[in-house]
């Protein structure tokens, strides 16, 4: 809040000095290179014509950011434009007046907003149930699999095929762990969004009603058969040490690059920090149910996109409008597609990209965009939505590290989950 | 005696003006505002807000979860003042005990308490941590299946030890102080009538300790119920499970990550009440200063 104050104060000083230049907020919540890509982009927009400056605030975690995001709504400070992470849309979506729809501010910025030219699996996810687009999918990405080629090796696996079904993967691993190649055979970072929102899309089975809460509030199916005995493997191979658990978020993620795990299921995201451990590393699709029919389907974006803030001057929805329709230009998001790993979300930007002749000689980079787009998605694969998501992610997290460490079967932990989790919803929809 | 009284009226209250603004704004005000919120539903941008009397109080009080972090909190709280109080008296007694280099001996003593503890949290996170703890890997050749991961207790000692070691260094201070107040005369003529120096500790030393102790036990409840945010949030996140969330973090988790304002505003007012209440026991306690001597 007190930053938030000291933000709007140097707000209000500054335009005596660009008088004919309106000014735009941008929080965002990029570390490390990716938030040299925001100076970057903001930059260069600002460089690219003279009526409005992007002004870009680095404003903590993802978590952090949408709080400080609320906290400034609530003082009557909020920023233009905020950039909330996948879990943080069902909130969005629930704050109609706080918030102004990306397509609306395009159109009224003068811009037709053409929703063909973006890729479809992005879009469907950012869009309210009648198809509007609310907010602009800056960066997008796909949970995909990393496999150590050296530990492969020494598995006496074939370093060429990685593999293609979970059972595929558990024979794998098992063999890595008695092999001695590696004491740990497969472990995953982000197990609610990989394992169960993901796992979900790319099976074809339901995460819960409503087109998985899409198309209203949803009662979660995460106890369904499929998941249960998904889970149960998991739980096994955990008993046997074949299965590492890292963590709640990306610190599994380490046990990969230290060497200590064969197998990762990861965001492609995470790409860049596996390149600079060094590791002779292979990038696979992510694993599928062989019993489930129709997968795999398509997987379900993660990463965050950019909302913008109600309540604001004319020429602030114009500036922000020139700024998105400059952010969706193909050379752009050429740029944050090739520099960053994240997903482009234009076609042109897909298309462009592929006739660089940048697929050649990186393959594994298309993985997370062929995964997304194989085939038109279903009900349910278009992504899941829940109005507290972060919550019923904690709930899920805390039932799957009891059945981990012994204390549940994978029956008892689904649920468990599956009730909980629907007594939160029920709580948060005031039902 | 004679009073002195100054002549102006208004300079006392331009000299207080500074504190009395300071604990306006920074405490007063957020608990008026966490007492107003604790009786609201509210979505999170406060767009739609509803008076619903007591009814968050009650859900709190009748939630499960909310029970099981009361439990972990004692259970924390209980175990970090114990092992920071017993670890620091008996450092303090050795350190009396040198002869030479005491002071260097007592300046290392102390460093610990000048770490902040989010730092300190990272400090034993990356020493214990499963995949590539430095200590974590005797710890498994030992034979102990060490994955604080996932194993509740594991996790709480972590915290425990975290925290308990943090607070050690400030412990050892009074403690040093308390000792060296001790009359040297009551220990000579404990020794000339031949009491041996464990017997001359318990019924001399540490009786006439116990006002410091008393008084550490207040700071090191109050310290492991509401300093060890930092601590929990960088080393456990509150898991595996539920099994190392206070009702601290509680109030964070359940206001800052899940966005439920009137649950976590109501949460706050009950911490608010126990703070007081510890506040209140330590005032009319130590000012009657427990004594045996």
């Amino acid at each position: 809040m007190k930053t938030a104050n000291l933000w709007a104060i140097g707000l209000m000083a500054l335009p005596m000095a660009a008088q004919a230049q309106t000014e735009i907020s941008w929080w965002h919540a990029m570390t490390g290179a990716n938030s040299e890509v925001v100076e970057k982009i903001a930059s260069d927009f600002n460089a690219s014509q003279s009526d409005y400056v992007v002004k870009p605030v680095f404003k903590g975690t993802y978590p952090e950011t949408l709080n400080a995001g609320i906290a400034a709504f609530r003082a009557g400070q909020s920023p233009d434009i905020i950039q909330v992470f996948d879990v943080g849309t069902g909130v969005m979506m629930g704050a109609q007046g706080a918030i102004k729809p990306v397509a609306e501010v395009l159109g009224e910025a003068g811009f037709t907003f053409d929703k063909s030219e973006y890729l479809p699996g992005i879009v469907g996810y950012y869009s309210s149930p009648e198809g509007e687009m609310l907010s602009f999918p800056y960066n997008s990405s796909a949970p995909i699999m990393f496999y150590n080629k050296d530990i492969f090796e020494k598995a006496g696996l074939d370093v060429n095929t990685p593999p293609k079904t979970w059972a595929e993967v558990w024979a794998a691993a098992r063999q890595i762990k008695e092999s001695g190649a590696a004491t740990c055979g497969y472990t995953s970072t982000w197990l609610t969004w990989i394992h169960t929102e993901n796992f979900a899309a790319w099976n074809n089975v339901s995460w819960g009603s409503n087109e998985n809460g899409l198309a209203g509030t949803p009662e979660l199916a995460v106890n369904g058969p499929l998941f249960v005995k998904h889970f149960q493997e998991m739980a096994d191979l955990a008993k046997e040490g074949v299965f590492v658990y890292g963590g709640r978020t990306s610190e599994a993620k380490q046990n990969f690059t230290s060497g200590e795990c064969g197998i990762l299921t990861e965001s492609s995201g995470g790409l860049g920090d596996i390149v600079k451990a060094g590791i002779n590393y292979g990038i696979g699709q992510l694993p599928y149910d062989e019993t489930a029919t129709g997968a795999p389907q398509n997987t379900v974006p993660g990463g965050a996109s950019l909302w913008v803030m109600g309540g604001k001057s004319d020429e602030v929805y114009k500036g922000v409008g020139t700024f998105f329709n400059y952010l969706s230009q193909t050379e752009v998001q050429q740029y944050l597609h090739e520099v960053s790993g994240y997903l482009p979300v234009t076609m042109a930007a897909y298309e462009a990209t592929k006739a660089s002749g940048f697929y050649e000689t990186n393959p594994a980079r298309e993985v997370p965009i062929t995964q997304m787009m194989g085939k038109a998605p279903t009900e349910n694969s278009k992504g899941v939505r829940a109005p507290n998501l972060p919550q019923i992610r904690d709930i899920l997290n805390e039932e799957f590290e009891k059945m981990l460490a012994g204390q549940q079967t994978a029956e008892q932990a689904m649920t468990a989950a599956a009730e909980r989790g629907n007594a939160a919803i029920r709580d948060a929809t005031g039902g | 005696m004679r009073r002195t009284v100054f002549p102006h009226k208004l300079l006392p209250w331009l000299l207080l003006a500074p504190q009395l603004a300071i604990t306006l704004i920074f405490f007063y005000w957020p608990a008026a505002q966490a007492f107003r919120q604790s009786v609201l539903r509210e979505d999170p941008f406060g767009l739609s807000s509803q008076f619903v009397g007591l009814a968050n109080f009650r859900k709190v009080l009748n939630d499960p979860a909310y029970l099981n972090a009361a439990q972990v909190t004692v259970v924390f709280s209980v175990l970090v003042a114990f092992f920071a109080m017993t670890i620091a008296l008996f450092l303090a007694v050795q350190v009396e005990k040198i002869v030479r280099g005491k002071g260097l001996y007592r300046t290392l003593m102390i460093w610990p308490y000048a770490v902040a503890p989010a730092i300190a949290g990272m400090l034993w996170l990356f020493m214990f941590n499963p995949s590539f703890g430095t200590l974590a890997w005797p710890l498994r050749q030992l034979g102990i299946n060490w994955n604080p991961l996932l194993d509740g207790e594991q996790a709480m000692a972590l915290v425990v030890a975290a925290a308990t070691w943090k607070q050690i260094s400030y412990n050892f201070l009074f403690f040093v102080a308390g000792l060296q107040a001790i009359p040297k005369s009551l220990l000579e003529a404990a020794a000339i009538d031949g009491a041996t120096k464990r017997r001359a500790f318990w019924t001399i030393v540490f009786p006439l300790l116990t006002p410091t102790t008393f008084f550490l036990l207040v700071v090191n409840t109050v310290y492991a119920l509401f300093d060890t945010f930092g601590i929990i949030h960088a080393v456990t996140s509150g898991g595996p499970g539920k099994s190392t969330e206070t009702l601290v973090y509680k109030v964070y988790n359940d206001g800052f990550v899940n966005l439920i304002m009137g649950d976590s505003a109501a949460q706050s007012v009950i911490l608010m009440v126990i703070v007081i209440s510890l506040t209140a026991f330590q005032f009319r306690f130590i000012e009657k200063r427990v004594h045996y001597g």
